[in-house]
């Protein structure tokens, strides 16, 4: 019990943080939220996966992955995949000049569904591919980049462009993607109307469980002798290396489990949100990612949620109202980010949060001051 | 390569690769620019595109007001708005320096949020000002037009003209930094700052000159950019990880390298582009080359330094 106690909850400190995330997620969203505002929280709580998964790969590999996207859309595109499948069936594709084939292949004069789309008619073989296509393909990358010791800046130029070239192939090939828009008109998943308010709201918890269970999992990844190590290769890499570990190694174990992060992610998000496109895969979304986990704090896996919320609230508020203001502001707060607290919230947290506690704690020592001695002693005994 | 002849086939190649040649000019100024704050100083301008899309509006902006009030001098005002984007965008650059780039020199990773943040800024800025279409300036008529060799080969004359000032650039940039005395400090400074500065060299100086002069040769590239395409606020975006690609894979340090790359990375997807589509071709090429950076990961022309 102690295991669990300090190992995946951090003590009582990082306990009380994960509680608040959980009751502010499961509880007090859905009390206070009307089906619409909490459908878009539950498309933010997607993109959480992937800043949960830099916090991982940036904040504690220094490892800094302008791709996250690739692997946000992989999982994203997988599950989009099977959903349209089910959605085309014979009956429903009736009037297409070949009924049974996505309406956008037919649209590209396609006769026959391609290779790679076939298997996405079985349910457990998609799940199997969100999770593993992403890790397979970040540890392609990672294993033909680490170890030839490509890092740093080379990394992240690197990532950047083969979100690119993804982003690219997915436009281009029309036919076998859909093209820019992307595969919509997604309707059911087994058979369970996916659209009504109701799965809307199942979706909703399954993904702030499945965020919860997330962060669970890379603590217990962080606290574990690899997690010490990782840390070690982010500040001496040399020096680890000189010790005889294979750095490589662990930065690609790193860099797959965060692909499978985000893929979990964008595997959601098509659920919520009832569609996949291009525009979750490339260079922007990316960044923006890295923003999410800058914002929150690239050093804590909590701030990473709550500052993918607090953006994507402010973009969607902001926008709403003042549309041209957006763009200033979000790149001022980069700036600020940066130059002013770079351990983004849960940095500023660390520096004044117990300044505050520190205060409540004196105000309350005066208090007891004011209560006759007799009284505070009566407690004491009680305890 | 069925279904065309072997002169079609030459004027193809001819055509394409002049094509090529225009991009692989604007790609090289972006890049020269880049090569100088990426490969020299190591920051991570994600905002360069933008310092291009600065130059580039800067001659809109030129064109529109010599067309309202002085029109006979329309034949001129394209030259001096090279210069004036030159050092709009340098101004910028240095400002930018000193609010922001020095805070972060001992971070660079971190000069990419930092920079994007500042793209954004002033993609909106450009919206605010200049709206949100593209604009193109009107171009002085000896630069429309173009030069017939054959029946087939049709080379128009800004993709010349824009050649022709990307070799002027490049080779003041190589006399800056190699054959001058400030580039000898740069240099010094970027290899060995306590050194340089023991040595008297004003580095912060120093950084914040060659960072303006990135920006300024940016800016150029923006006035050269709007002869073969117009300007949007996202146009930089579109530019900035092509011209990432150009200095990784050049090897960051090196100017020859840098042009060798912008060259072949221009030429593959230019040519490539008229037998398979666009978006294919750039596919290939991206392709190609990080599949190149896995087996050089310094680049084509690293120089060769024990590290």
């Amino acid at each position: 019990m102690s295991f669990v106690y300090e190992k995946i909850m951090g003590g009582k400190k990082g306990l009380i943080g994960f509680i608040i995330l959980a009751a502010l997620i499961l509880v007090i969203f859905p009390l206070f939220l009307d089906s619409f505002r909490l459908n878009l929280v539950g498309k933010y709580l997607t993109y959480a996966f992937a800043a949960v998964s830099l916090v991982l790969l940036w904040g504690y590999g220094g490892i800094l992955s302008l791709g996250q996207g690739i692997f946000f859309g992989l999982g994203g595109y997988a599950m989009a995949m099977f959903l349209k499948l089910e959605a085309s069936s014979p009956e429903n594709t009736a009037i297409q000049s070949t009924p049974g084939i996505p309406d956008f292949m037919d649209w590209n004069q396609l006769t026959e569904l391609p290779w790679f789309w076939e298997p996405f008619t079985s349910f457990t073989f998609t799940i199997l591919a969100i999770l593993i296509v992403p890790a397979a393909f970040a540890y392609l990358i990672g294993s033909a980049m680490f170890k030839r010791r490509v890092g740093g800046v080379y990394f992240a130029i690197i990532t950047q462009v083969i979100a690119v070239i993804l982003t690219v192939l997915i436009v281009g090939q029309q036919g076998l993607t859909g093209g820019i828009n992307g595969i919509t008109d997604l309707r059911t998943l087994n058979g369970w109307d996916i659209t009504s308010d109701s799965a809307k709201n199942i979706f909703y918890f399954i993904n702030a469980a499945l965020l919860l269970m997330v962060i669970l999992a890379s603590r217990v990844v962080l606290t574990s002798k690899f997690g010490r190590i990782l840390l070690a290769v982010r500040d001496k890499e040399d020096r680890v290396r000189f010790s005889g570990y294979d750095v490589a190694n662990f930065k690609i174990f790193v860099f797959c489990f965060a692909a499978m992060i985000s893929a979990i992610g964008g595997a959601m998000f098509t659920l919520q949100v009832g569609f996949m496109s291009p525009s979750f895969v490339g260079i922007v979304p990316s960044i923006e990612m890295v923003i999410f986990a800058a914002v929150g704090g690239r050093m804590s896996l909590i701030g990473a949620v709550y500052g993918t919320l607090l953006i994507n609230f402010g973009k969607t508020t902001f926008s709403e109202s003042f549309p041209e203001m957006w763009l200033f502001l979000i790149g001022g707060l980069f700036i600020a980010v940066v130059m002013l607290f770079p351990n983004g919230l849960a940095g500023l947290w660390d520096d004044y949060g117990h300044h505050i506690t520190n205060k409540l704690r004196f105000i309350a020592k005066g208090f007891s001051k004011l209560v006759p001695q007799s009284m505070l002693r009566k407690v004491e005994d009680a305890r | 390569m069925d279904g065309y002849t072997s002169s079609e086939l030459v004027s193809i190649f001819a055509m394409q690769g002049f094509a090529g040649i225009s991009l692989f000019s604007v790609l090289l100024l972006m890049a020269l620019g880049l090569a100088i704050i990426f490969g020299q100083m190591g920051v991570i301008n994600m905002a360069h595109g933008e310092f291009m899309a600065v130059g580039a509006y800067t001659t809109y902006f030129m064109a529109t007001l010599t067309e309202t009030y002085f029109p006979a001098f329309m034949p001129y005002y394209f030259v001096f708005a090279i210069v004036v984007a030159f050092f709009v965008s340098g101004i910028l650059g240095y400002l930018a320096e000193f609010a922001l780039i020095r805070h972060l020199y001992k971070r660079p990773l971190d000069t990419l949020l930092a920079t994007w943040g500042l793209s954004l800024i002033m993609q909106q800025s450009f919206r605010s000002l200049f709206g949100a279409r593209e604009v193109s300036p009107t171009l002085p008529e000896w630069l429309l037009g173009s030069y017939q060799p054959t029946d087939m080969i049709d080379i128009p004359l800004n993709g010349m003209f824009v050649l022709g000032l990307t070799a002027v650039v490049t080779l003041a940039v190589y006399y800056l930094m190699f054959k001058s005395r400030w580039g000898l400090r740069v240099r010094a400074t970027t290899q060995n700052r306590v050194m340089s500065d023991a040595v008297g060299i004003n580095t912060k100086k120093v950084d914040r000159y060659t960072f303006a002069l990135g920006c300024g040769i940016a800016g150029i590239a923006g006035a050269a950019f709007t002869t073969i395409a117009s300007t949007g606020p996202t146009t930089g975006t579109l530019y900035i990880v092509d011209t990432f690609m150009v200095v990784v894979f050049g090897g960051a340090a090196s100017l020859f390298g840098t042009i060798a790359s912008a060259f072949s990375i221009a030429q593959a997807q230019s040519i490539l582009e008229f037998f398979i589509s666009g978006s294919m071709a750039k596919v290939y090429t991206l392709l190609a080359l990080v599949l190149i950076l896995m087996f050089k990961p310094e680049g084509l022309f690293a120089s060769k330094v024990r590290r």
